[in-house]
């Protein structure tokens, strides 16, 4: 019995090297976290931890060497795995990294994120056809949103190139909670957030939402519809969203 | 309820409201209403316990769905390379000019739909027309400016019993 653990876990540790050098790693982690963890400078713009790998941006290019074949993959999708051999730099994958931050420049030349990330590896102008668009269309709101709000305000609309993110049928988003959790992860800082006194606007989901005031100090802590969702999610009662976080603590 | 409400309730029924069957669902209502409303589509959600983003992610991925109520002849206008080469630029050009409409558009008395696709994958038979499901191979723009006509006055002949 302990022998079959046993040889589970060696089953699920797998070993790998990365620029030569030996590593241990879980079975099916994403490459991409573990080459970060490890502190490799890995660039990347649709990847988050939060969330399930995408690969849409195609920045997180690795070489990587399984048996006889060596291939360029994305590192963020790519499910970890025994005796891979993979590189993180080479003269290859830095040419493929320009091109890529090349035709993100095309489609967003104007975001100082994007920008400064593409002067690291030489890149301040694209050969390609300016689109100005302001979304590298990553979808990291969209999962966020769905994976970890779990509000599923959000979906790609159309394709090729009409593909948006939005709402549905890009009208005024009815569904979003105002949390911001989109506003945090966008990349290329697209989405908009205007916080006033009573309200809060998500700019880009054309959302207004009413903010909730504490009973007790009369603070407008969060939208009154982000605290409902908290409320469906953890079923604690009412009572307990009417005060701020500060005034909870308070005993009377 | 309205008539909408209950033309998808029966087809979501049929799917035991699977959210598997949600690319049938909105091929069957396609195919009974002639396009998705929005209405329709916010029904669907509901009824099948699909966020709405992901409904309407699919009824706007694939181009056999339409938002827009299309006419009663969809009339694709095949613009591979193909048929490209062969002239079907013109003959989009006579068909807009005589129907008077645009790409995806509807005529005013609801009787055609114009749209152009990819390729049909008869490019032999180029330029090709695709009314319906039926054919038109070697289309010149002669033919193509009669096209309107034939099939309305096919219609009728039809139809008039």
């Amino acid at each position: 019995m302990t022998a079959d653990i046993a040889t589970q876990a060696q089953q699920e540790t797998v070993t790998f090297t990365v620029n030569g050098k030996t590593m241990q790693g879980r079975r099916g982690d994403s490459l991409l976290k573990v080459l970060l963890h490890e502190g490799y400078d890995i660039p990347h713009l649709c990847y988050h931890e939060a969330v399930t790998a995408y690969g849409s941006c195609r920045l997180c290019l690795v070489e990587v060497k399984k048996g006889r074949k060596t291939k360029v993959t994305t590192s963020c999708n790519y499910p970890l795995m025994d005796g891979i051999e993979v590189t993180t730099n080479s003269e290859k994958i830095r040419k493929h990294r320009k091109v890529v931050f090349e035709l993100l420049l095309a489609q967003v030349p104007n975001s100082p994120e994007l920008q400064s990330m593409a002067a690291q590896y030489g890149v301040t102008d694209t050969r390609f056809e300016k689109k100005y668009q302001d979304c590298i269309l990553c979808g990291l709101c969209e999962r966020v949103c769905r994976e970890v709000v779990g509000v599923n305000a959000l979906g790609f609309m159309g394709r090729g190139v009409e593909k948006d993110v939005g709402a549905p049928f890009k009208q005024p988003s009815k569904t979003c909670i105002g949390c911001g959790a989109c506003v945090y992860v966008c990349p290329v800082n697209c989405i908009k957030e205007e916080q006033l006194p009573t309200k809060r606007t998500i700019v880009r989901w054309e959302r207004n939402l009413p903010m909730q005031t504490c009973k007790r100090c009369g603070y407008p802590f969060a939208p009154t519809y982000q605290l409902l969702q908290m409320q469906k999610q953890t079923g604690l009662p009412w009572e307990f969203f009417e005060l701020c976080p500060d005034c909870r603590d308070v005993k009377d | 309820m309205s008539e909408i409400q209950t033309t998808v309730d029966s087809i979501v029924d049929q799917y035991q409201a699977d959210p598997t069957g949600l690319l049938s669902v909105l091929q069957d209502i396609q195919a009974k209403m002639n396009y998705l409303p929005q209405e329709a589509l916010e029904r669907v959600s509901e009824r099948m316990k699909v966020p709405m983003p992901r409904v309407a992610g699919l009824a706007t991925f694939y181009s056999a769905f339409s938002l827009k109520p299309r006419g009663r002849r969809v009339i694709n206008v095949c613009m591979g390379t193909a048929c490209h080469v062969r002239g079907a630029p013109l003959i989009l050009d006579t068909l807009e000019r005589k129907l008077g409409i645009g790409i995806d558009e509807t005529t005013s008395d609801g009787e055609f739909t114009l749209l152009k696709v990819g390729c049909l994958g008869a490019c032999a038979l180029g330029p090709i027309v695709e009314v319906n499901g039926e054919i038109f191979g070697q289309m010149t723009v002669t033919k193509a400016d009669k096209l309107p006509d034939k099939l309305l006055k096919e219609d009728r002949g039809g139809t008039e019993k």
